[in-house]
Order: structure tokens, then sequence, then C-alpha cells
């Protein structure tokens, strides 16, 4: 009994007082930028850093690194971050499937087909990126959408569903660069995932596919709440459930599509986010989505600073560094579901 | 619109997948009384709750509400008029208080902000249903017994004048059953209509106004406890007698099975 209690006000921290807990990760996303943009294998010194985000003066060496390296980099790790984990906290909502997350379900592989293809048909079209990677991750994410609600699969067989589609786009990406080895993105990095090609004329309109994104699911953060009551009492409390559902889904595409083209497919971001963020901030959408997003832009923000810190001045990119951390947690939440289901 | 009844069903016909479920009814819902759907399983009760509250589009016929055909009202207005206490949820783990709150969304505009008269709606829900004392604790912790009450406090927040319950007392035990039926008359008292589908037959005989007897997705009978009883209707379709005493001034029905004659 003591355990539930206590594990309830935990839960509960969040809800009772967003007004500390969003406070506090703005704090920390805040220390971690200026470490990231600081830190790398050249170090600015942090009073220049410092300087350089109030506008004062700079030295030119310090100012050009950090105008045209790292600061574009450090924006595209923070809006990949926030873009992946409100896209995966929006999925599990939706699919009520605290498996789901835009990389299992394939809306990754479904949007790096479509950047790949469209950077060997539209070389330099930066524009043309976020678009193609939004269409590719609807196309995926439509398809396990129609399968979950259509056929009400289970929860395992919409990510088995989703390794189905990772397989069948993957292996268009994978022909793409066998065939074409040096396509104008970039196509190793870009599959592996990482921020190391970022340029300020790379971000500036997948930008806008991740700032739309965010603020659709924060509008429509309350109405995500009643969803989550199941399609029954959604309905009968008046929400009109498809059009609603479409939102999302669409939603969750064009964040992931934008984070797609920022940073590549970077694996597992939208998965243990929305999960540390739930434990933190409570089952309230309206809370829980602000909180995954500054979380998210930290994680990312802190694993790329860290890829480039472990084997300096080398540097390791960072959907490795996630791929490592994301794939024993996920094994942890398929076992912690098998034993839900046995109990 | 009829002065004596809230929601008059006419030549309805549904089901799932092109397989009529509920067929050609035709009846009214006694407006401020306590209507049970009786039947055996299988025989279209929930299915007709679930044309009632338009959680499903019906095959043929019509369903008035307040002399106005359903399908023709926007569903953030249906929503104002008749709440349902659907079987079967997803456990949400979110405080009481929030899933009673969500009782009010079909009241609130963009930006979803609730106003003094919501928040009050929702304190008087959470004090009816008695759960009031458990408000910050997560759904999913709670019993069986107390979730139920907590549903029922969301559709008491609704305040909706007619309310559709769906086997609300099935796996409660018999302490938490007879609270639900006390909540169930105190919303009639308030002039709310409510119609449940029941499995306890004595109970629905005792705390009804009116009695739906369904078998095979028609209406087998209708009436006051009193004429159904007298009838022997349920009797019939259960294929159980019926009987009745009077216990502390009070009518009280018990059912018996012909046993079989063992020689």
């Amino acid at each position: 009994m003591n355990i539930w209690q206590s594990s309830s006000t935990r839960r509960s921290w969040g809800r009772d007082d967003p007004a500390l807990l969003l406070p506090l990760l703005c704090a920390l996303l805040l220390v971690l930028l200026v470490l990231a943009v600081s830190l790398g294998s050249v170090r600015v010194p942090l009073g220049d850093t410092l300087s350089f985000f109030l506008g004062e003066e700079v030295p030119q060496s310090s100012w050009r690194i950090l105008r045209y390296v790292r600061l574009p980099r450090v924006i595209a790790a923070l809006l990949a971050g926030a873009a992946l984990s409100v896209s995966g906290t929006v999925l599990q909502a939706v699919l009520s499937n605290p498996l789901a997350g835009p990389n299992i379900i394939g809306i990754n592989a479904g949007s790096g087909f479509f950047v790949l293809a469209a950077s060997l048909l539209f070389p330099g079209r930066w524009d043309v990126v976020p678009l193609a990677a939004f269409f590719g991750g609807l196309l995926a994410c439509g398809i396990i959408y129609a399968l979950a609600v259509g056929t009400g699969a289970s929860r395992i067989t919409i990510v088995l569903a989703g390794v189905a589609v990772s397989g069948f786009f993957g292996a268009g990406s994978d022909a793409i660069t066998v065939l074409v080895p040096d396509t104008w993105m970039g196509a190793n990095t870009f599959l592996v995932g990482g921020f190391s090609g970022v340029t300020a004329e790379s971000i500036r309109f997948a930008l806008w596919y991740v700032l739309g994104g965010l603020l659709l699911a924060l509008l429509l953060s309350h109405d995500l709440n009643i969803l989550a009551l199941g399609e029954e009492t959604a309905r009968s409390l008046g929400l009109s459930v498809g059009l609603c559902r479409l939102l999302f889904v669409l939603t969750a595409a064009v964040l992931a599509g934008g984070a797609v083209s920022l940073g590549g497919l970077l694996g597992f971001v939208g998965l243990i986010v929305p999960h540390a963020a739930r434990f933190l901030a409570g089952e309230d959408n309206r809370v829980l989505i602000p909180a995954a997003a500054l979380l998210g832009a930290s994680f990312v923000v802190g694993c790329d600073l860290l890829s480039r810190l472990i084997f300096a001045p080398y540097e390791l990119p960072v959907g490795i560094l996630l791929n490592f951390l994301g794939a024993p947690f996920f094994l942890w939440l398929l076992f912690r579901e098998r034993r839900r289901r046995t109990r | 619109m009829s002065e004596t009844s809230i929601l008059s069903l006419r030549g309805l016909t549904g089901g799932y997948r092109g397989e009529a479920v509920v067929k050609d009814l035709t009846l009214e819902l006694p407006r401020g009384e306590i209507t049970a759907i009786l039947g055996p399983n299988g025989c279209g009760k929930s299915t007709l709750l679930r044309l009632c509250a338009r959680l499903l589009e019906p095959m043929s016929g019509e369903i008035l509400l307040e002399g106005r055909p359903i399908r023709t009202i926007p569903r953030r207005e249906l929503a104002r008029m008749v709440s349902v206490l659907p079987q079967g949820r997803p456990v949400s783990a979110i405080p009481v208080e929030s899933l009673v709150a969500h009782g009010r969304f079909p009241y609130l505009g963009y930006p979803r902000r609730m106003t003094g008269r919501d928040r009050e709606k929702v304190e008087e829900a959470l004090t009816l249903a008695g759960v009031a004392e458990y408000r910050r604790r997560s759904v999913a912790e709670l019993s069986g017994g107390q979730r139920q009450k907590v549903w029922f406090a969301m559709a008491l927040a609704q305040d909706t004048p007619l309310v559709l319950l769906d086997e609300p007392a099935t796996y409660l035990d018999l302490n938490h059953q007879l609270e639900l039926m006390e909540l169930i008359s105190l919303l009639r008292s308030r002039g709310k209509t409510v119609a449940a589908v029941l499995h306890d037959l004595p109970q629905a005989l005792e705390w009804a106004g009116h009695i739906l007897v369904m078998e095979e997705g028609r209406l087998a009978g209708e009436g006051t406890p009193e004429e159904i009883f007298r009838r022997g209707i349920l009797d019939r379709v259960f294929g159980l007698t019926c009987r009745r005493l009077t216990v502390d001034g009070q009518e009280r029905y018990f059912f018996t099975k012909e046993k079989r004659d063992r020689a």
C-alpha cells in the first residue's frame, strides 16, 4: 500500500506543481545549451559563449565557430529532440500503446527513405527535404494506424508491423545508398543520425515544421487527454474522435519529419523521453507535452555533446549513442509489458 | 416533443457488420423515471444503449431525443443531453478529480478552460458519488467498486437530463451494488431520466419504475415492475419462476428455477 502511495505522490508532483517542473526543465536545457555551444573539438571559452548570447563583443575566431558551426548544430539537436519526444508522446496516446515511438512503428524509416529519394531527385533543395520527410512519415504512420484501428491489433502486433514497415522503407534507403553512394545528403551520417553536417541553411525550412508541430500538439493537448479515456468515452463526451485522431497522426508525422530532416534517423528518443517525461509530469498532456519537449531537447543536446566529447577530437554520430541507450530501454519496456499482461 | 417521454425509438434496427442485433424496436423512455433494461445475454441490451448514445449508427429506424432525430444533433450538444457509462474502459492513471472534471468537456469552448460553474459541478459530483476523499489518488490504484463510482461521478459532472448505464453494478460486491443503486435513485429524485442495463433481476424490479424486457433483439414486454411480474414476462423469457414476498412492508422479488425430475 505504501509503495503505491509514494508512487502516486511522485507521479502527481508535476501535475500539482507544473509551475515548478517546467521552469526546472527550462533551466536544465539552458545550461546544456551553453555547455554544448562552448565545448567540442575546439573549446570556446565559456565567457565568450555567454557574451555571444548576450549580444556583446566576442573575438572573431570564437564568433565564427559559434555562429556557423555550434549554434546551428545545437539548435538542430534541440529541435529534433523536442520534435521526436512530442511525436512519441502523441503516438503513444493516440495508439494507446506505450511501446509506440516514431522509430518503432516505422515513421523514421519512412521519412528517411523519402528524404533520400528527394535528395536524388532534387539535389540541393533544402525546402523539399522536410516536406518529403513529412509525407514519408505520414505514409508509414497511416499504414500502422489503419492496422491498429481497423483490425484492433494488439500492442505487440503493432510493434511487429512496425518492424515490417521499417524493413521495407529501410530496404529502399539501402538500395539508394548502394546504387548512388554519393547522394547530396551524405547518406551515411543521415542513416545513423547525427548533427555534424548541420548548417544554418539546412535547418531553415525544417525549423517551421517542428515549431508548427509543437504548437499543434500544445493546442490539442486537452483533447488528447479526452482521447486517452478510450474511444467510446471520448465520443460520448462530444469529441469528434475520427477528426481528432487524424490531426494527431498528422502532428506526429510533421514532427518526426522535421526531426528526420534535421538529424537523420535518430532512434529511440521518441520512445525513451515520453516515458521519462510521464514519470516526472504525470499523465496530463497539458503538462506532459511541454515537459516532453523540454526533456527531449535537453536529452538530445546532451547526448550530442557527449558524442563530441567521448572520443574528442573525433566524434561519434549521436545516433549511435542513442541506440546504445535506447535499445536496452526498449527491451525493458517489452518485458514490463509482458509482465503486465500475464499478471 | 412529448411531455411524458424523453427518448423515442421508431422501428430501430442496428447491429454490427450488417447483422442486426436490435430488431425493429419501437418504444419510449418515460421522462424522469428509472428504466431497467433486462434480458438474457446477447439479447441486444448493450447494443440498444450504444445506439441511444449514438456510439453506433442504426441500420434503419430512428431515435428521437426530445423530439429531435438524434443523428441531426451535433456531438457536443448531444453530450450535454446524454451521458453514458459504457462497459469496459481502459484504465487511466490520472487522478480521480481530473477524470471527473473531464465530464465537463462538452461544456468547454476553446481553449478548454473551466469556469466557476464547471468547478462547482465537479465538486458536487465528487461529493455525491462519495469519491471526494480519494480525489488525488490515481484511478489505476482504486478497487473495481471505487473505480466504478469515479466513472459514475464523471457522468454526474456531465449533468445531462438523460443518463445511460451499461451494467453499472456488475462485478461489484453487494455493498457497492446497493450504493450504486442508491446513487441512481438520487439521480432520479433530481429529475434525471436513467436507463440502465441491469443483470440482477430482483434489484431491477425493486429499484426501477419502468422495465423493458428484451429477447433476441426484440421487445418481449414493458411496463411497471408490477405489470411485468403479473404478466409473468420474466418467467417466460428467462425460464425462471418469479416470486414476491413482502418484507418489512416492502415488496421483494426472488427467482427460482424448477428442478429437473431426478427419478
